[in-house]
Order: C-alpha cells, then sequence, then structure tokens
C-alpha cells in the first residue's frame, strides 16, 4: 500500500490545480501563477544538471528555451491555426490535442540538437569555457531569432492562442495546464532517475574529480555531452510550454540573459544537485514575484537583497545538496520509494 | 607473451625529458616495483601508460593490444587501473557511490533504461551494488558504505581507492605510493592487502614506493629510473647493492 503514497499525493496535486483551475476556483491570474511555477520547475530542475550536479556554469538556458519555444510554436501554429504567413491550417482543430505533445517533443529535441552542437566544442576543455560559450549562444540565438522576418523578427511570434482556443473548442479543459504538469513530472522523474543511476551518477564524479572518473572507466565526454542535451531539451519543452501562454505571444527580448538569470537564480537559491531544493525555490521564487508584485520596480531591489542575505546566511542553498527525504527522514517513510539501494533496504 | 609490454616509451614536457626510453616487460601475476628519486619520472610513467598522457614515442602493449592513443577510459576498461599519489576520490559521493561509478564501463543498459529504471536497469544495478557491497566487504569497509568519502580517515580512504580501482576488474593494477602518510601498523596491514588482493583477483601489481620496507618486502622485480632513465633492474637484493642505486637515491646510511 505504501508504495502508493506518493503517486497518490502527485495525484491529488494534479486534481487540486487542473480541477481548480476548470472549475474556475482559480482566476486567469492564479492559473497564470501555476503555469510559471511549473516552467519555473521544468527550468529549474534541468538547469541543475550542469550547474549543481556536473558542477559545470551554463549561463544560456534561455537560449534553448527560445529554441523549443520557437520549433513548438511554429509548428502548432502552421498546422493548427489560421496565420499569415502559414497560411490556413493544415490540420482540423480536433487534431491538436494529441498532436500538441508531439510539437513540445519535436521543441525539445530541437533544443537538444543546438545543446549538442554547443556541447561538442565547450566540453573540450574544463573551466569557464562552458560559460562563456553558452552566453554567446544565448545571444547568438537571440539575434538569430530577431534577424528571422518570417517568424516575425524582433517584434515577435503570434498565433498560438488560436491553437490553444481551437483545442479548448473540442474539449473545454485547461490544456496548457495539464501538459504543464505533466511536463513538470517527466522532468523531475528524469533527472531523479538519471541521477541516481549508475551511468548518471558519473556526472557528480565530474563535478568531484574529472580526471579521477576518466581514469576510473567513466567515459567522461559521452556523461558531459548526454546531460548537457537533456538539459537543453527539457529547457526546450519549458520553451514550448512558455509559448503557448495566456499571451500567445512570444518575441526574442523574453529569452535574453536576463531569463538565464533569473533560472540560476533559482538554482543556487535551491541547492546545487538538490530536485527539491529547486522545486521549492522554483515555487517560491514565481510567489514571491508575485508577493512583491504591488512594490513595482522595488521589487528588483528587494529581491536581489535578499538574494545577498541568502547567500551570506545560507551559501548552499536553501537545501544544499540534500533531498527532503534527508532533512525530515519521516517523510521518506511515508512515502518510501522503491528506488533506494535494494541490497540495503532489504537486510 | 608478457602481460604488459612497455617499449621505449619516451615523453617530453616542452623542452624537459621526462621519461627516456623506458622498457618492461610484466609477466602475469607479478609485483614489480618502481622507485627512484622525487621527480625521477615515476608517476609521468603511469600517467603515460593509463593513457592520461600521450607519449611522445614509444610503445605500450596488454596482452598484445596497441594502449597508445586509447582515451584513459578505454584503456582503464581494457584492464590497465590505478590509484593516486595524492588521494582522488569522490569525496562528496558516498563510499558506495564512488565504488558503483567504477563499474561505469560494464553497464549494458542505455540512456532511456537508466531513466526508465525498467526491469533491465533494476536487474543490472542490483548486481553492481551486491559486487561493490562485496568488494567493499574484502577491504573492511562495508560499515562505511553510506558515508560520504570524505568523512573516512586516511587509512580508509586509501583502501577506497584501491577497492575502486580494482571495480573496474583490473588486470593489472598501478598503485601510486599507496603508503603514503601511513603510519608504521597501517603500512603493515597495506602490505598484507595487497598480497591478499593480488591472490584473491589473480592481479598483476605494478607499486611506486618511497617506502623501502614496502618495496623490499613485498616486490620481486625492482626498476630504478633517475631523471626519466632506467638506471638498475633486479631483485631486492641485487638493488640494495647496486652502486648506482645507492649513489642515485638511496643513499649511504639506508641500509
Amino acid at each position: 500500500m505504501r508504495k502508493y503514497y506518493l503517486p497518490l499525493a502527485v495525484l491529488f496535486l494534479f486534481v487540486v490545480a487542473i480541477g481548480g483551475s476548470w472549475l474556475r476556483i482559480f482566476n486567469d491570474y492564479w492559473q497564470l501563477v501555476l503555469l510559471f511555477m511549473g516552467i519555473n520547475i521544468i527550468l529549474t530542475v534541468s538547469l541543475n544538471l550542469i550547474n549543481g550536479y556536473m558542477g559545470e556554469f551554463s549561463c544560456g538556458h534561455a537560449g534553448f528555451m527560445a529554441v523549443g519555444a520557437y520549433v513548438t510554436s511554429i509548428l502548432t501554429v502552421w498546422l493548427f491555426a489560421d496565420d499569415k504567413v502559414f497560411g490556413p491550417p493544415v490540420l482540423p482543430a480536433g487534431w491538436a490535442i494529441p498532436l500538441f505533445p508531439v510539437a513540445l517533443v519535436i521543441g525539445a529535441i530541437a533544443a537538444s540538437l543546438i545543446g549538442l552542437l554547443v556541447a561538442i566544442p565547450s566540453f573540450r576543455t574544463r573551466g569557464d569555457y562552458l560559460a562563456i560559450i553558452t552566453l554567446a549562444v544565448n545571444y547568438i540565438i537571440k539575434s538569430g531569432i530577431e534577424n528571422m522576418e518570417v517568424i516575425g523578427g524582433p517584434r515577435g511570434f503570434v498565433g498560438m492562442k488560436r491553437v490553444m482556443n481551437g483545442m479548448g473548442d473540442v474539449f473545454d479543459v485547461p490544456w496548457l495546464l495539464i501538459w504543464t504538469f505533466i511536463g513538470m513530472l517527466v522532468t523531475i522523474l528524469i533527472i531523479r532517475n538519471f541521477t541516481s543511476s549508475t551511468l548518471g551518477k558519473g556526472v557528480e564524479a565530474i563535478r568531484e574529480d574529472e580526471i579521477a572518473a576518466e581514469l576510473m572507466s567513466v567515459n567522461t565526454k559521452r556523461v558531459k555531452v548526454t546531460a548537457f542535451m537533456l538539459s537543453c531539451g527539457l529547457a526546450g519543452l519549458a520553451g514550448g510550454l512558455f509559448a503557448h501562454g495566456p499571451g500567445g505571444y512570444i518575441n526574442p527580448g523574453t529569452f535574453t540573459i536576463l531569463k538565464s538569470t533569473e533560472v540560476m537564480v533559482m538554482v543556487y537559491l535551491g541547492g546545487m544537485g538538490s530536485i527539491s531544493g529547486s522545486i521549492i525555490s522554483a515555487i517560491g521564487f514565481t510567489l514571491l514575484l508575485e508577493l512583491l508584485r504591488p512594490l513595482g520596480v522595488f521589487k528588483w531591489v528587494l529581491i536581489p537583497l535578499l538574494l545577498v542575505v541568502m547567500m551570506l546566511r545560507r551559501p548552499s542553498g536553501i537545501m544544499g545538496s540534500k533531498e527532503l527525504g534527508d532533512v525530515f527522514p519521516r517523510l521518506r517513510k511515508i512515502f518510501g520509494s522503491e528506488e533506494e539501494s535494494y541490497v540495503l533496504a532489504s537486510d | 607473451m608478457s602481460l604488459l609490454q612497455i617499449k621505449d616509451l619516451t615523453h617530453f614536457f616542452g623542452g624537459l625529458r621526462a621519461v627516456y626510453d623506458y622498457n618492461l616487460n610484466m609477466e602475469e601475476g607479478e609485483l614489480v616495483g618502481l622507485i627512484g628519486p622525487n621527480g625521477a619520472g615515476k608517476t609521468t610513467i603511469f600517467n603515460l601508460v593509463t593513457g592520461a598522457y600521450k607519449p611522445t614515442e614509444g610503445q605500450v602493449r596488454l596482452n598484445g593490444d596497441n594502449m597508445v592513443g586509447l582515451q584513459p577510459h578505454q584503456i582503464t576498461t581494457k584492464g590497465v587501473a590505478r590509484t593516486f599519489q595524492t588521494i582522488r576520490l569522490w569525496n562528496e559521493l558516498t563510499v558506495l557511490d564512488n565504488i558503483r561509478i567504477a563499474h561505469a564501463s560494464r553497464v549494458k543498459y542505455n540512456l532511456l533504461d537508466s531513466i526508465l529504471h525498467g526491469q533491465r536497469y533494476r536487474k543490472e544495478e542490483k548486481e553492481i551494488e551486491e559486487q561493490a557491497l562485496e568488494l567493499l566487504a574484502v577491504f573492511g569497509l562495508e560499515g562505511h558504505a553510506q558515508e560520504a568519502a570524505k568523512n573516512l580517515p586516511y587509512g580508509a580512504q586509501r583502501r577506497v581507492e584501491i577497492a575502486r580501482a580494482l571495480a573496474t576488474e583490473p588486470r593489472v593494477l598501478l598503485l601510486d605510493e599507496p603508503a603514503a602518510g601511513m603510519n608504521p601498523g597501517e603500512i603493515g596491514e597495506l602490505m598484507a592487502l595487497i598480497q591478499q588482493i593480488r591472490q584473491d583477483f589473480g592481479l598483476t601489481i605494478w607499486i611506486i614506493e618511497h617506502q623501502m620496507r614496502v618495496i623490499m618486502n613485498i616486490c620481486e622485480r625492482i626498476k630504478v629510473i633517475d631523471f626519466g632513465e632506467t638506471i638498475a633492474e633486479g631483485t631486492p637484493v641485487e638493488i640494495q647493492n647496486n652502486p648506482r642505486v645507492i649513489e642515485a637515491y638511496l643513499g649511504e646510511e639506508v641500509f
């Protein structure tokens, strides 16, 4: 019975978030906050794989998010919406319901392929190279999109609202929130499972001592490229979801280094190498941004100040490298997963 | 045919000749010592053999297969593992994970399995974990399995390093100053341990050590290098009486 507790808890959250939105217990504003929470969790947990678990420094997460956002949106608008550039919809609106996740996955794959292009040259050496290269790539992607007039250039890309409305006309449920919730779960599962496998533990070995990892039979180059592609792909997934938000509009200005910094802040706030830390900090940070909205521009005085205090009082972040189960052993008892040490658990 | 054949191994760091025309044939099951004064090029030879450095010239063959030009992880997978002069454990990870990760080359499941955690994954991970715990038991470390490696006492960390090297299932084990920093009692235990794992795992061992007690007691054959060149070779007794060795390294007062 106990092994169903965790899935049941997740199901409960799903019902509350989606049901509440569907029954309009949460108004449009709170639905938007929920959406941003989900997207921020995906971004933070995926970046944690590189900046936390692997100890490298990638600062172009927003760039990969942009790739996912544009690829997914272009696909959905071309297929399901009447658009000035792409003409009438290729498929009837009903098809959007099963094909929307496919478009998300294609966006994610596109982002991870760009990640591969970045990974091959930048992982030849260690140190700050990845930071510099990802920074550059973030700018390249942004200005690349700005110069593509077909997809709106600097003015941005629209039409996703019609796609979402089309899906809503067929079945009136909060589609985007549903897929964001699922995307968030998938992200957490991928990162948690990967980092707990012998294959994925190589990521942490690289952080601790890369030379020792290579000499102890870990194919470090492959592990680094794999982890980076995973991380970028999930950023692309977050981008695809973000693009279909209530505004139904994206522009290259959204995916700047500022957005990347925001994600990094959430990673370091939550704790490097802690998935629960990333989740807590993504939720907390999103809420904080909303709570401080009345302060207007002073928000950006208070939040960095909070960060400074945080870094002084607790430099390893909210959770450090621990998970919730390490801090509250009771939780592990209640939700204890079968993933823990097989042999040790049996005796 | 010798298990490990090294022929005319030469390495330059810029203009500095670190290793020059080094030759060695190790037979299966041998225990060979490598000694020399500080900076003689001993660790450089280990780095060349394990692929950390690419030799300027020369050949390294394991069981007849060329090893020069392979990536370090490929060389380790083929059967040459090493420990380090200064301990290089993955400090923040548990002792068990340190051993588990060294099984990396034998993982047969793919990326998708590692994400989905299917049946094949569970079976393999269970085997790896059992093997790792068995290995820890050999070294008397099973009680420390879940501790972070950095929290172990120095001598135990040295043993974890040897256990980790063995987890890669080597045929040749390279020990780089395993007794460094140990007290006389620990050195005695270390010598017994080396003899034991040599038997139990059918290892061929190549050891760099400054502690003459270790070298003279356990090695069957010793090679001495100075300034990158071999200056003497022979049994412990021969080495102790070799005037060039005494002059270059041991000094007159040691014996």
